[in-house]
C-alpha cells in the first residue's frame, strides 16, 4: 500500500495578480512504503513546491494529498501531525539552527511533539548517532561548527522526530566531496535501519543514480517521467531536451553502445563502468 | 504572503515621469508636501488631488496600485479622521454624551484624511517610478552641500541603497526559515501572546545570524573591489538636468504659488 497519495495537485502562486505562476500543474502520484524516490528537475520545475505539499506546509490550490489513507488537510490537527510523520529537510538547512546548544536544537522537533524529557534525550542521542554528530559536540553552540557538521545537526533535528517519510531537498549542495559522501552514506544507513521511505531531491544525477529505487522527473510543474533509474537514464535525449543531464558514466556507456561496444544498458556509476570495460578487455571483447 | 508587501517597490517604465531626474522628483515631492500643508480649502485640496491624478496618468501607474499602498495605513487614516471629527470648535451639529460633532470638525476631519492619503500616494508615486538606485543617487547629489560640514552624505546614501536592496532578500529568507521551523512543528499563529512571542525566537535568531553573515560577505566583496567611500569615485550614469526637469520644477513653483494665493484669499 502506498504511504503518500497525491491526487490532481495544482498549486498557483500569487493567484489573481500580475505575478501569477502555476508552480505545480495537476500532479497525481503514489509513493510506496520503503521507496527511495529520487526527484530531479530543472530549477523552477516545481519540485520544491511539490514536496512542501507532502507535509502540509503549503495548501494545494486544488487537489488533495493523502498520508496513510487520510486527507492531510482534513483538520488543523492532521496538518500538524503529518509534519511529524513526514520530515522535511530544506535546502541549506544549517541556516535554520537557532538554539544555544546542538542538543537543544535537535530536541526542538521532539519537544514540539510533546514528548517527555527522557524520551527527548533518547531521541536526540539516537538521531545524533544516525546523522554522525559526535556526542562531544552536543553541548557546543551550533554556530561554532563547520559547514558539514551544521548540516548533519540540521538533518538530525528532523530525524529526531522519527518521521515515517524523510524528504531531503538537495542535501549535498555546497558540500565538499568528503562531506557529500558521508551524507549520502548516512542516508543509506538510515534507510537500512529504519526501513522508512525517503524522498531525495537532487541536481546531481550521480547522487540519485546511486541511491534511488525510483525516479520522478519534473518539468514545468508536471511529472514528465516516472520509472526506475534504468528506464529514466535510457531516455538521455529527452532529459537533455529538458535541460537535465545523465550521470557521466551513463553518458559514456551510451556513447560506447552506439558504437557497437557490448556493455550492459544500466550503467550509472563510474566504478561499475570501469569493471565492465576491464572485463571486456580481459575477455578479448570488441575493444 | 510576506512577498505581497509593496514597500519601496519600483515599477519600471519609460514615461516622462520615469525619465525625470531623480533630484527633480525628490524636490517635486518636497514641493508637493509643502503645498499640501499650505492647503486650507476645498479648492486647494481639489487642485492637489488633480495634480496627483495627472501625475499617475502620466506615469501610467494604475489608481488601484496607488491606492493599494494605503492599505497598511488604513487604521491611521480612520483614526485621524475620527479624532478630528470630535475636536472641532463652534456650534455642535450633533451632540451625545461628551461627544459633539461640529461643521468645523467635519471639515478638519475630511482635510486631515485627504492630506494623509495624498501625502502617502504622492510618496508612493515617487518610489513606484524611481529605482532605488536612482533615488539614492539623487539624494546623495541633493545633500552634497552638507559635505562642507563633514556630514557623511555618501555613506548615508550607500547605507540606504544597501538597506533597500536587502529588503526583498530578507523577506524571502524569513519565509524560508518559517517554513523550515514549521516543518519541525513550530507554529507562529496559535497560542497566547507570550507563547507567540516565544515562538519568534526560532525565527529571529537564524534571521539575525544570516543578516550579519550577509553583511560580512558584502563588506568583504566591496573591499575586494577596493571600495572606499566618497572621494574620487566616478559614476557610470551621471545625473543631468534636462529641459523637462526645468519645466517640472517651474510647475512645482507654480503649484506652491497657486496654493499660497488660494490660502491668502481664504479659499
Amino acid at each position: 500500500m502506498s504511504i503518500i497519495r497525491v491526487e490532481n495537485l495544482t498549486h498557483v502562486y500569487s493567484q489573481g495578480t500580475p505575478f501569477e505562476k502555476v508552480a505545480v500543474d495537476n500532479i497525481s502520484v503514489e509513493i510506496g512504503r520503503g521507496e527511495i524516490l529520487g526527484i530531479i528537475g530543472h530549477t523552477g520545475s516545481g519540485k520544491s513546491t511539490f514536496i512542501q505539499h507532502l507535509n502540509a506546509l503549503l495548501k494545494p490550490t486544488s487537489g488533495r494529498v493523502f498520508f496513510d489513507g487520510k486527507d492531510i488537510h482534513a483538520s488543523k490537527e492532521t496538518a500538524r501531525d503529518v509534519r511529524f510523520q513526514v520530515g522535511l529537510v530544506f535546502q541549506y538547512p544549517e541556516y535554520q539552527l537557532f538554539e544555544e546548544t546542538v542538543f537543544k536544537d535537535i530536541a526542538f522537533g521532539p519537544k514540539n511533539m510533546g514528548l517527555s524529557e527522557a524520551e527527548i534525550a533518547e531521541r536526540v542521542h539516537e538521531a545524533a548517532g544516525f546523522a554522525d554528530v559526535p556526542e562531544s559536540l552536543l553541548e557546543a553552540s551550533p554556530l561554532e561548527l563547520s559547514g558539514g557538521q551544521k548540516r548533519r545537526v540540521a538533518i538530525a533535528g528532523v530525524i529526531a522526530m522519527m518521521p515515517q517519510v524523510l524528504i531531503l531537498d538537495e542535501p549535498t549542495a555546497g558540500l565538499d566531496p568528503v562531506g557529500r559522501e558521508s551524507i549520502l552514506q548516512k542516508i543509506l544507513d538510515y534507510r537500512r535501519e529504519t526501513e522508512g521511505t525517503i524522498l531525495l531531491i537532487s541536481h546531481s544525477m550521480d547522487d540519485v543514480a546511486r541511491l534511488a529505487t525510483r525516479l520522478l522527473v519534473f518539468d514545468k510543474g508536471r511529472i514528465a517521467m516516472d520509472g526506475t533509474p534504468a528506464e529514466i537514464f535510457d531516455r538521455a535525449g529527452e532529459l537533455k531536451a529538458m535541460g537535465l543531464t545523465v550521470p557521466a558514466a551513463t553518458e559514456i556507456a551510451l556513447a560506447l553502445r552506439r558504437r557497437g561496444v557490448d556493455i550492459p544498458e544500466s550503467i550509472y556509476t563510474i566504478n561499475y563502468l570501469r569493471k565492465q570495460l576491464v572485463s571486456l578487455r580481459e575477455g578479448g571483447g570488441a575493444c | 504572503m510576506l512577498k505581497d508587501i509593496t514597500l519601496g517597490q519600483y515599477f519600471p517604465g519609460n514615461t516622462v515621469i520615469h525619465r525625470l531626474d531623480p533630484r527633480t522628483k525628490l524636490l517635486g515631492l518636497i514641493c508637493y508636501i509643502v503645498a499640501l500643508f499650505l492647503a486650507k480649502s476645498y479648492y486647494s485640496y481639489a487642485l492637489m488631488a488633480l495634480v496627483l491624478v495627472t501625475l499617475s496618468v502620466l506615469s501610467r501607474i494604475r489608481p488601484k496600485t496607488l491606492l493599494s499602498g494605503l492599505k497598511p495605513l488604513i487604521f491611521i487614516v480612520i483614526f485621524t479622521g475620527v479624532i478630528n471629527l470630535f475636536y472641532g470648535s463652534g456650534e455642535p451639529l450633533v451632540q451625545f454624551w461628551i461627544f459633539k460633532i461640529t461643521a468645523n470638525g467635519i471639515r478638519t476631519a475630511v482635510f486631515m484624511v485627504l492630506r494623509i492619503m495624498l501625502l502617502v500616494c504622492g510618496t508612493f508615486l515617487l518610489t513606484y517610478t524611481t529605482s532605488p538606485l536612482q533615488l539614492t543617487d539623487g539624494l546623495e547629489k541633493l545633500l552634497a552641500p552638507l559635505k562642507v560640514i563633514r556630514f557623511p552624505v555618501h555613506e548615508l546614501a550607500m547605507m540606504m541603497s544597501i538597506a533597500l536592496r536587502f529588503i526583498p532578500t530578507l523577506i524571502e529568507e524569513t519565509d524560508k526559515i518559517m517554513s523550515a521551523q514549521r516543518a519541525r512543528g513550530a507554529s507562529f499563529d496559535t497560542g497566547k501572546l507570550t507563547e507567540r512571542a516565544k515562538a519568534l525566537v526560532p525565527l529571529l535568531v537564524p534571521l539575525f545570524v544570516s543578516a550579519f553573515r550577509r553583511a560580512d560577505e558584502l563588506a568583504t566583496a566591496m573591499e575586494c573591489r577596493c571600495y572606499h567611500a566618497g572621494i574620487g569615485r566616478t559614476r557610470m550614469k551621471e545625473l543631468h538636468f534636462a529641459a523637462r526637469d526645468v519645466v517640472a520644477l517651474a510647475l512645482c513653483a507654480v503649484l506652491i504659488a497657486a496654493v499660497s494665493v488660494l490660502r491668502h484669499y481664504g479659499l
